[in-house]
């Protein structure tokens, strides 16, 4: 399998990477089967970067072509129309909704919690508002899909033997959507 | 909300393990990554690794130590001493780490921890606070301030810190159980989550601490059996501390 991951200064691209290469994946630039939108931090500096780099455009343009994009924490987010961190950002439109500020006694919300029976680590402020979600946790948004795009709040590549199980699927899922396409 | 973290911390200098090495059987886990990833297995939440020598000759030894970590342990950890710029603390990200730990360089230019939020994200930026009779103490407990821990953490939270890692200097190594006045008292001055450090002895004491706060760190009381870990997360159950399946 190859996963391309979007390297735009976001920080935590080689625990991505790392994760991928543990399930034998392929770490590429060129004809991926997979691409990842990692993220953490600011969602208007995240998109200034992706815009920087033309990685914008080119995202919508996979998943309209029906290629799989998974997006992970900030990459869930960005994949929204819009988000309101740092004052209103315009994301990709990948899926419809928006990014609000959590609403939490202690913000970030920090730590392992519940996803379908499996404890996943999370670590964010915002969260996904959007009629494409198809799991959560503690009744926040935690994964959504909507065509070959699919985004997750916590981090799957820091989710120990619970992650790499998730991703394991995630690569299978999009190695099935390749061949489909093929 | 997230379930209660188990956090083992790790000092560590010139890329060893500085403590917990002192006993049979310990020799083989003295590399600092063969520890983390003994605790990864054993159930940890996440892990902290402070660096206690934090000299300026440390810091290539400190990156290279956090790669090596970030291959073998799929949890998040925190990095913390001698991070005094941004630049430090997005280098050691970018290598794999999930969080930075400032301290000392916080206390004497609090702007930092705001520079550091907006260019990593609060979510990346643990303010470290030693505390002696409820004041802060810098330089890694040798040099008393004027702060209050209270007031220090507030400020600190107001420059966008994501998370407060509170040390009791009274209560650490005792082993009489986390200071909880103190941690109860900085927990409430501020809308970050708390970790509690100092003290633990036992798992009466982690769930104590468990009550106040929804993190607490390990130290003193893992260093000479790593494998305590597993049993400390059974003694918790038994106890009602609800923790992640880490299987």
């Amino acid at each position: 399998m190859r996963v391309a991951i979007c390297d735009y200064g976001a920080g935590n691209v080689r625990s991505v990477e790392l994760a991928f290469r543990r399930l034998g994946a392929d770490i590429v630039v060129r004809e991926p089967d997979l691409v990842v939108l990692p993220g953490v931090g600011s969602a208007r500096r995240a998109m200034a970067e992706l815009r920087a780099r033309d990685l914008d455009r080119k995202l919508v343009e996979r998943v309209g072509q029906g290629e799989p994009v998974l997006g992970i924490c900030l990459g869930l987010q960005l994949a929204l129309e819009w988000s309101e961190e740092d004052g209103g950002v315009r994301g990709l439109g990948l899926l419809p909704g928006r990014a609000v500020r959590l609403c939490a006694p202690r913000v970030p919300r920090m730590g392992w919690a519940d996803v379908d029976g499996q404890a996943y680590y999370f670590a964010h402020s915002y969260v996904a508002e959007t009629p494409a979600a198809s799991a959560w946790s503690d009744g926040l948004v935690a994964e959504a899909r909507l065509g070959s795009f699919l985004g997750v709040q916590f981090h799957p590549e820091k989710s120990g033997t619970v992650g790499e199980r998730y991703l394991a699927g995630v690569l299978a899922e999009a190695s099935g959507r390749c061949r489909s396409l093929a | 909300m997230p379930l209660p973290r188990l956090i083992p911390c790790l000092d560590v200098a010139a890329g060893r393990v500085v403590k917990g090495v002192r006993f049979e059987g310990l020799r083989a886990v003295a590399d600092p990554v063969d520890l983390a990833a003994t605790y990864s297995e054993s159930g940890a939440d996440e892990l902290v690794f402070l660096d206690v020598k934090a000299t300026l000759e440390e810091r290539d030894t400190l990156v290279g130590l956090v790669r090596r970590v970030a291959d073998r342990v799929a949890i998040p950890f925190t990095v913390g001493g001698g991070v005094r710029t941004v630049q430090d603390a997005a280098e050691l990200l970018r290598a794999g780490a999930d969080k930075v730990a400032v301290n000392s360089a916080a206390l004497g230019r609090p702007a930092l921890v705001t520079e550091l939020a907006e260019e990593l994200g609060s979510q990346a930026v643990v303010v470290a606070i030693d505390a002696k009779g409820g004041r802060v103490r810098s330089r890694a407990g040798t040099f008393a301030t004027t702060w209050l821990a209270v007031d220090w953490a507030r400020e600190a939270g107001e420059h966008g810190a994501g998370e407060i890692l509170v040390t009791s200097i009274d209560a650490d190594g005792t082993r009489a159980g986390y200071d909880l006045e103190l941690t109860a008292a900085v927990a409430g001055a501020v809308t970050v989550p708390v970790i509690a450090s100092g003290g633990a002895g036992s798992a009466s004491h982690v769930a104590e601490a468990l009550e106040v706060v929804p993190a607490v760190l390990l130290a003193s009381i893992l260093h000479e059996d790593p494998a305590r870990l597993r049993s400390l997360r059974e003694e918790l159950r038994d106890l009602g501390v609800q923790l992640r399946d880490a299987a």
